[in-house]
């Protein structure tokens, strides 16, 4: 293991990056803040890929800690470090960076050093949520984020921008304002600590863990987001500019299902057991309703945040079936969503920066005039449903392996995803890529560039290397997982 | 006739009589200096409190020192809200200067020289160990104000303000005043510190004690804002001229903090268990009331003017958890606390309305919320101070604003009070729409003028370290944390 604070680089330098970049000032020198986001986010990227090659695969417990003091009044400490299970997002978050600066690089063309600062910043933030081991810490980073995408989706949105910005922000506010009071809560009953690690073996009553355990699914639930609070996730999306979906889909939903491991399930373990039917249900209900609603969506942005509702309801429908198999399967499915709904948002935004509309019915044989860009959304469409050798359907495997195991049920509506994620993702493909040339729109589109189409091939990869051989993923959640179901097993009531 | 005549010590007071011979100094220097700026004014003013600052770090002693007959009593506690309050008024002058000069029929030296009487009152309101001190204090901030109130004498707005200002401060200082002759009645002491200790013979007045408790919490309500003694709060934050809102919304909430650790918690804190009752009423209903209407706001003196009485509920929240049951055990902690929030609170409130100061020009007030507009366009630094502060007043990390609401909260959920920690969050939450109204009016709104915004380099040099500060307090709170729990921890 280094020596270098590597997770204190993958969080500041991305952060310090986003302030230099707002230093360029106006428009004018745009050119100059594009290169320089863009260098921001490839530093930002090359701090954390010795978190990957440095990594001990065998060690459950955290590794690259640092621990500084930094509220002594209150306990609270600079406390990071990462295990299995959120390694591999620092490195999702860190790389997805990148797409997006590269996603918004010609298509911003106002307010451009504050459009990459904010993305810069919040990357760097994200980092922060993912490695924070002090409740506090993670409580920080966790508000703070929010207010670079609320002025993401509120300044470069869509029409509806304010109402969504303002919804996304009050709802996710609610959610963490009572996660803070269970977090103060837990404090005192630990004997003045913030430390998550401490809380993890605190001994607490059956009662106050199903608070507790409510209050941080209020947080988590709303940000995943699961039925019902998950209204706010379409307004966002479809209003949101392509980076901004970008980001909110593959990092952001991702934010609270990594609450879930890292605060419900350890801190509440008995709590999590009493309550994993309600869980379960809610998941299903996100699985198949929200499947349904996607079928039904004529804007396609929405269809695909539909979509990413009912891919993360498997996501925590995989966590509290309490099975190594499941919860590593939710983990690859975080992973693989992170890098397909990228990927298909990016895709819209091409054809949005083209034609401006995101209507289904505006479009129809694209494949005619944009070939490439017609065969590489084939892949992501196809890896959205889950076809084998997609990095979509080893998450989905492993999670419907794993719930056949647990109850038949449970199993067969959640394999009807697959009918369901086939029939709104082909359908929508066909609508929009097949048939005749719908209108002169689709007569004069022009196929994808250079910039775009590297952006896709480096997506398409990350894709196919996922779904061909996901073994070096699995392989550095394995000891995290086993030792978290280990611990969730042992009840903690006193 | 003299004999029981002792000279007392002038030292622990060396600061107000600094403060009250300058004051005088200036309103003589200003009536007879050509000046038709006022800048002699104004800088001898800044340097008046920069003295008192001076005097106050080297005068003080560590323990606590009790002088004229103990009415006056001088500690860590007052010395630490004393400075807060010249650092305040310093940046409220520096905020306030052009405005004023740009405004001929406003800008005189009674301004400072009414301010700095204001400020010698609050001084005294922070040191007073009597109720008749609390009282000369409390009036010679109170009468300040509403002459300053009404300095814009042509407006009706401001005339009307002051007028309603006065007739109810007035009735609250009356409340005040009928209260403590209750207790004097009732313990045969003037005195807080004696106060507190007589209340085991009073035991048996005890109707009384509590009656006059509630004249006096009412009295004190009033004076913070607190509902429903609230009424006159946004008027006169509407009518008052801004750098004059500015001055009603700063540093007189250290006093009002001084005045309520000296007159509940060190006077009457035998009686904890009846305050305390009346001020977790006051405090929901203000956090509630403040928060709501604040959201129907169009006007941003008005919206700050509810969000002060949400703020000042909330920070009551640390005062009312203080004693639980009788036992003391988590007094330092939550008083701490809600001296911490007043201290956030003020330093949100001077950026806020620095920003509004800043943008105010002659003949136009920038005190219209659509004013705001497209603010990122005209000034993205200031637009992103403004952005800073208004998140930090909704409480979102890592600014300042978010330790203060975590302090309390904390303080709070200690005594096992969830259910009031859930109900200041879910009032946070109501409140947090109104300050990101302003965010989106600013950033995501077009601007309806293209008029580039003018200040001085002091005042940019100023509202930058403020706006700073909102952000690194709130990234290192520790160090003024630790100064609120000393300064308790050594005084009571």
């Amino acid at each position: 293991m280094s020596n270098y604070p590597l997770l204190s680089l993958a969080i500041w330098v991305p952060i310090l990056a986003g302030v230099i970049v707002l230093m360029t000032g106006g428009d004018r020198n745009a050119p100059l803040a594009r290169v320089l986001a863009l260098i921001g986010a490839i530093a930002g990227f090359l701090v954390t890929i010795p978190l990957w090659t440095g990594f001990d695969v065998s060690h459950s417990g955290m590794q690259f800690v640092e621990l500084h003091n930094w509220i002594p009044r209150f306990n609270i400490n600079y406390h990071l470090g990462v295990d299995g299970i959120s390694m591999l997002f620092v490195l999702l978050n860190a790389f997805i960076t990148i797409i997006v600066v590269a996603a918004g690089w010609e298509v911003i063309k106002t307010k451009v050093a504050q459009y990459m600062a904010a993305f810069l910043i919040m990357s760097g933030l994200m980092n922060g949520i993912f490695t924070a081991l002090d409740g506090i810490l993670f409580y920080v980073f966790f508000e703070a984020s929010l207010i670079p995408l609320y002025l993401i989706i509120g300044v470069w949105g869509g029409p509806n921008r304010v109402y969504a910005a303002i919804k996304f922000f009050l709802y996710t506010l609610l959610g963490s304002l009572l996660f803070l009071v269970a977090q103060m809560y837990l404090f005192f009953k630990a004997g003045g600590s913030f430390s998550i690690l401490d809380w993890h073996q605190l001994p607490l009553d059956l009662t106050p863990q199903i608070w507790v355990f409510l209050a941080f699914m209020v947080a988590f639930a709303v940000k995943v987001p699961m039925w019902p609070v998950h209204t706010w996730l379409p307004d966002a999306h479809v209003e949101a500019p392509t980076g901004g979906s970008i980001v909110l889909a593959a990092i952001a939903l991702k934010l609270g299902a990594y609450g879930f491991l890292r605060f419900s399930l350890p801190i509440a373990p008995d709590a999590s057991h009493e309550l994993a039917g309600l869980l379960i249900a809610l998941s299903l209900i996100a699985v198949v309703y929200i499947g349904f609603v996607a079928l039904i969506q004529t804007d396609m942005k929405k269809l695909v945040a539909y979509s990413s509702i009912a891919h993360m309801g498997f996501v925590t429908l995989g966590f509290f079936m309490f099975s190594p198999l499941a919860i590593e399967g939710a983990l690859v499915q975080m992973i693989s969503h992170g890098f397909v709904s990228g990927a298909m948002f990016f895709c819209i935004g091409v054809m949005y920066d083209r034609v401006h509309s995101r209507q289904i019915a505006d479009y129809g044989g694209v494949v005619n005039t944009m070939p490439k860009f017609a065969a590489l959304f084939m892949l992501f469409t196809m890896a959205n449903a889950g076809l084998p050798a997609t990095s979509g359907f080893v998450g989905e495997f492993m999670i419907i392996l794993a719930a056949v195991k647990f109850n038949f049920w449970v199993a067969f509506l959640a394999a009807t995803s697959l009918i369901l994620a086939a029939s709104y993702s082909l359908w929508m493909y066909k609508r929009v890529i097949f048939g005749d040339v719908a209108n002169d729109h689709v007569k004069e589109l022009t196929d994808i560039g250079g910039r775009e189409f590297i952006i896709l091939a480096v997506l398409a990869l990350c894709t196919l290397w996922m779904g061909l051989y996901p073994q070096p993923f699995t392989e550095v959640m394995h000891t995290s997982v086993n030792d978290l179901l280990r611990h969730v097993a042992v009840s903690k009531i006193q | 006739m003299f004999e029981n005549f002792v000279i007392p010590d002038f030292l622990p007071a060396a600061p107000e009589m600094f403060l009250a011979i300058m004051a005088m100094t200036i309103l003589m220097i200003d009536l007879f200096a050509k000046d038709a700026r006022h800048s002699i004014a104004f800088w001898l003013a800044q340097l008046t409190l920069l003295g008192c600052a001076f005097i106050q770090v080297y005068t003080s002693t560590p323990g606590v020192v009790y002088t004229f007959s103990n009415t006056f009593v001088d500690d860590s506690l007052g010395d630490l809200l004393k400075i807060f309050v010249y650092l305040t008024m310093i940046v409220v002058f520096f905020y306030s200067r052009t405005y004023l000069s740009d405004r001929p029929d406003m800008n005189k030296g009674e301004y400072y020289v009414l301010a700095l009487m204001a400020t010698l009152g609050m001084l005294v309101m922070i040191s007073a160990n009597n109720f008749i001190t609390v009282y000369v204090g409390l009036e010679l901030l109170s009468l300040s104000l509403y002459a300053l109130v009404a300095m814009n004498r042509d407006s009706v707005q401001a005339t009307e303000a002051a007028m309603k200002y006065f007739v109810l401060g007035a009735l609250a200082s009356g409340l005040l005043l009928y209260g403590m002759s209750m207790i004097y009645g009732a313990t045969g002491s003037l005195e807080i510190t004696e106060i507190a200790q007589s209340f085991g013979a009073a035991e048996g007045n005890r109707t009384v004690l509590v009656f006059g408790l509630v004249f006096m919490v009412s009295g004190l309500a009033f004076k913070l804002g607190l509902v429903p003694f609230h009424m006159w709060i946004p008027d006169v934050y509407h009518g008052a001229p801004t750098p004059v809102t500015l001055l009603i919304g700063s540093a007189p909430k250290f006093a009002a903090f001084a005045l309520i650790m000296r007159l509940l918690v060190s006077g009457l804190l035998p009686l904890a268990q009846d305050w305390q009752g009346m001020l977790v009423i006051m405090a929901v209903l203000s956090m509630a009331i403040g928060n709501l209407a604040a959201i129907a706001q169009s006007n941003i003196k008005r919206m700050l003017a509810y969000s002060a009485i949400s703020h000042m509920g909330f920070m009551l929240l640390g005062i009312v958890t203080g004693v639980v049951s009788g036992d003391p055990r988590y007094a330092l902690n939550a008083y701490s606390s809600a001296m911490f929030y007043v201290i956030a609170y003020v330093l949100m409130t001077l950026g806020a309305f620095g920003v509004i100061l800043l943008m105010a020009r002659a003949g136009f007030e920038a005190e219209e919320l659509s004013d705001y507009k497209g603010l990122n366009k005209r000034s993205p630094w200031f637009a992103f101070i403004m952005l800073m502060v208004m998140f930090s007043m909704a409480g979102v990390p890592p600014f300042i604003g978010f330790f203060a609401k975590f302090s309390v909260l904390q303080a709070v959920v200690a005594t096992g009070e969830i259910w009031l920690a859930v109900v200041a969050v879910i009032f946070s939450l109501i409140g947090a729409f109104y300050y990101l109204r302003v965010v989106k009016l600013m950033y995501f709104d077009k601007p309806e003028t293209e008029t580039p915004i003018e200040a001085g380099i002091h005042v940019r040099l100023l509202l930058s370290a403020n706006g700073l500060a909102v952000a690194v307090l709130g990234i290192f709170p520790q160090v003024i944390m630790t100064l609120c729990a000393y300064a308790l921890l050594t005084s009571f």
